[in-house]
């Protein structure tokens, strides 16, 4: 469960200061698939790093899992990060001269997962992303664009998180490409009742949620269900 | 971390670019090299100049005549003796001063030396016959000189090795028997001496003994001695001894201020604490200047982790989004900086030990690569890894997610 409560955010370059997001309030339930959206500059990727525990508020409050994550240090953000978040960025971020299964074991490396269990967990999630065994050892650069994704998203899934956060996953994929990358989220949203929030500013992706917060000048402008355009074959 | 994922990533990052990485290790072996063998070639000097004192006679106290009334200088000294140091010296020496084991007292002079057909100039030494045992010299054919070739002024000569080749060529061996001419007189050869080696101190072995008598009469014409070569029961009497001598010379040549006595006495302690010394004070400057490519060498290694840091910017944003402490990202800098260091370390010891190893196979000079040049080397190599790498892994701990996510 996730919640926030009159989120706000600013920034201060020298005098001038800029209030990017204005007091943000929403309740995403466990198993829920939703879509932030707005366009460049409405704050979205500000409050994906809050989300994400990558920063904290300026003030408001939000907690995740139950625990309060407004208030937390460096390193405690760190710890967060790493039992309750996974993250898809836009730009995959795959370690390079690295092979798939060692760069999903990443994040259990730091969690201190070690052995065959840490391998199997990267195997499961791998298979969970949809990525074929054959690929388990190929470096990322021997691998399409849809593929690469799938390793990313299988690195999100792999320490069991809380929330899954992807930040324009379809934003570096040709259509095609990207649309079997968002019926993988679907999927495992589906099948494993992950909790998925897609930022985006791309109408057509955030139809794939189940929910669509609107968000624009650092304030919530509408947050509606839709009906999503499931691919699942 | 633990520690098979720290070494697996360090592998990694140092084999992903193997020629920067090849040439930032290259600086450390060149440094760590140098230190090893400037450092070896410095106390291989030292033990070399060491044995050469030693190898004079041990426990040795030398007395000379004062500089200001040395032989040739034609001033009268203390009442009743013509030039300060003679043989009744030497005698009260060993009949008076109980820590004296043995007193060789001793002439020596350069001369012209004449054999068929060759000569040479060198060192002629008037010896008694205590004198082999005091100054450590060995006879190789033949025989030293006795107490009947000393009162019975004898026209006889042990000669050394080097002078033996200067006067009857190279690879003359035994040549006891034949004769040479000192100053004009006929000597005949009775022993050569067995070759000491050693450079540094005058070659003991490009000399020549004769009966002190017969140097004082034949050579000198009077009856001094330029040295007296006392030998002391054991290394912790020498001061004490030197007290003695000193008390008795003073008294023997009527001199009431000490501070002004017409000799002086060396100990073979302290010449051999000041060569020490020397060469001491040289070791550390062969390291100094060597230690400044070590340190050039860690400023190599800091450029190129300052380089990879920049250039594992988002990857240091993506490990720290997936939940990597700032200790986690430091110390994998941190680590691959000290394996940068510890495998030019590794290598530069052997390298420095080759080299030390080649310069005295060559010829060159002595070496010696202790234990602890070694561990110095290596604990130096860790420390520059340490240091240098400190910065960088603190830049890459400190990156902002964010900010180090969206780097281009």
């Amino acid at each position: 469960m996730i919640e926030i409560q009159n989120v706000t955010k600013t920034y201060y370059t020298g005098d001038v200061e800029s209030q990017v997001l204005k007091g943000i309030s929403f309740t995403i339930k466990n198993g829920e698939f939703v879509a932030i959206m707005g366009p460049s500059g409405s704050g979205k990727s500000t409050l994906m790093h809050i989300l994400g525990a990558l920063d904290t508020p300026t003030s408001g409050a939000y907690s995740l899992d139950g625990q309060d994550v407004s208030k937390l240090s460096e390193d405690e953000l760190a710890d967060i990060r790493k039992n309750k978040i996974g993250f898809v960025f836009q730009s995959f971020n795959l370690l390079p001269r690295t092979t798939v299964l060692r760069n999903v074991m990443l994040p259990l490396v730091y969690a201190g997962i070690e052995g065959e269990e840490r391998k199997q967990k990267a195997e499961t999630a791998l298979q969970a992303a949809g990525l074929d065994k054959d690929h388990f050892g190929h470096f990322s650069n021997q691998l399409s664009g849809g593929q690469v994704q799938r390793v990313a998203i299988a690195r999100a899934l792999v320490n069991n998180p809380a929330l899954i956060l992807a930040d324009e996953p379809t934003g570096n994929l040709d259509t095609k490409t990207g649309e079997i990358v968002l019926a993988t989220f679907q999927k495992l949203n589906a099948e494993q009742g992950r909790t998925i929030i897609l930022i985006t500013h791309e109408n057509e992706v955030a139809e794939h949620a189940d929910r669509i917060i609107y968000i624009r000048d650092g304030v919530i402008l509408s947050d509606t269900k839709t009906h999503a355009k499931r691919t699942i074959k | 971390m633990k520690i098979a994922d720290v070494t697996q990533e360090t592998c990694a990052a140092i084999s992903s670019n193997k020629i920067r990485s090849g040439l930032t290790i290259l600086g450390i072996i060149i440094g760590i090299s140098s230190v090893i063998a400037m450092v070896a070639i410095g106390q291989g000097a030292q033990s070399s100049v060491q044995s050469s004192i030693e190898s004079i006679g041990s426990n040795l106290i030398i007395v000379r005549p004062g500089a200001q009334r040395g032989p040739g200088f034609q001033v009268s000294s203390g009442r009743g003796s013509a030039r300060t140091l003679t043989q009744a010296d030497a005698d009260a020496i060993m009949q008076e001063v109980s820590l004296a084991k043995a007193v060789a007292p001793e002439f020596s002079g350069r001369y012209q030396v004449t054999s068929k057909g060759k000569n040479t100039n060198t060192s002629i030494t008037g010896a008694t016959a205590s004198y082999p045992g005091v100054k450590n010299i060995e006879i190789d054919h033949g025989s030293f000189i006795s107490d009947q070739n000393i009162l019975g002024l004898s026209k006889v000569a042990v000669l050394g090795p080097t002078a033996r080749d200067d006067l009857f060529g190279e690879g003359a061996e035994d040549m006891v028997g034949q004769a040479i001419r000192i100053n004009g007189m006929e000597f005949k050869v009775i022993g050569i001496t067995v070759a000491k080696g050693g450079t540094g101190f005058g070659s003991q072995d490009d000399m020549i003994y004769i009966p002190l008598t017969s140097a004082q009469k034949f050579l000198a014409g009077e009856n001094y001695v330029t040295t007296i070569n006392v030998q002391a029961e054991s290394s912790d009497s020498m001061s004490e001894i030197q007290q003695q001598i000193t008390d008795l010379l003073l008294a023997r040549h009527n001199i009431t201020d000490a501070a002004n006595p017409d000799f002086n006495i060396m100990n073979q302690a302290d010449i051999l604490a000041t060569a020490s010394s020397v060469t001491e004070t040289f070791t550390i400057l062969l390291a100094a200047i060597a230690g400044i490519s070590l340190v050039v060498g860690g400023i190599g290694i800091m450029n190129m982790m300052l380089t990879t840091v920049t250039e594992r910017t988002r990857e240091i944003g993506l490990r720290k989004a997936i939940g990597a402490k700032r200790l986690d990202i430091s110390l994998q800098f941190l680590i691959e900086a000290i394996a940068l260091t510890f495998i030019g370390g590794a290598i530069g010891i052997v390298l420095g030990w080759a080299v030390a190893f080649g310069v005295e196979y060559f010829g060159f000079t002595q070496t010696k690569v202790t234990t602890a040049s070694v561990l110095l080397a290596f604990g130096v190599s860790a420390a520059i890894g340490i240091v240098f790498g400190y910065y960088p892994a603190r830049r890459a701990a400190n990156l902002n997610p964010i900010e180090a996510l969206r780097y281009e």
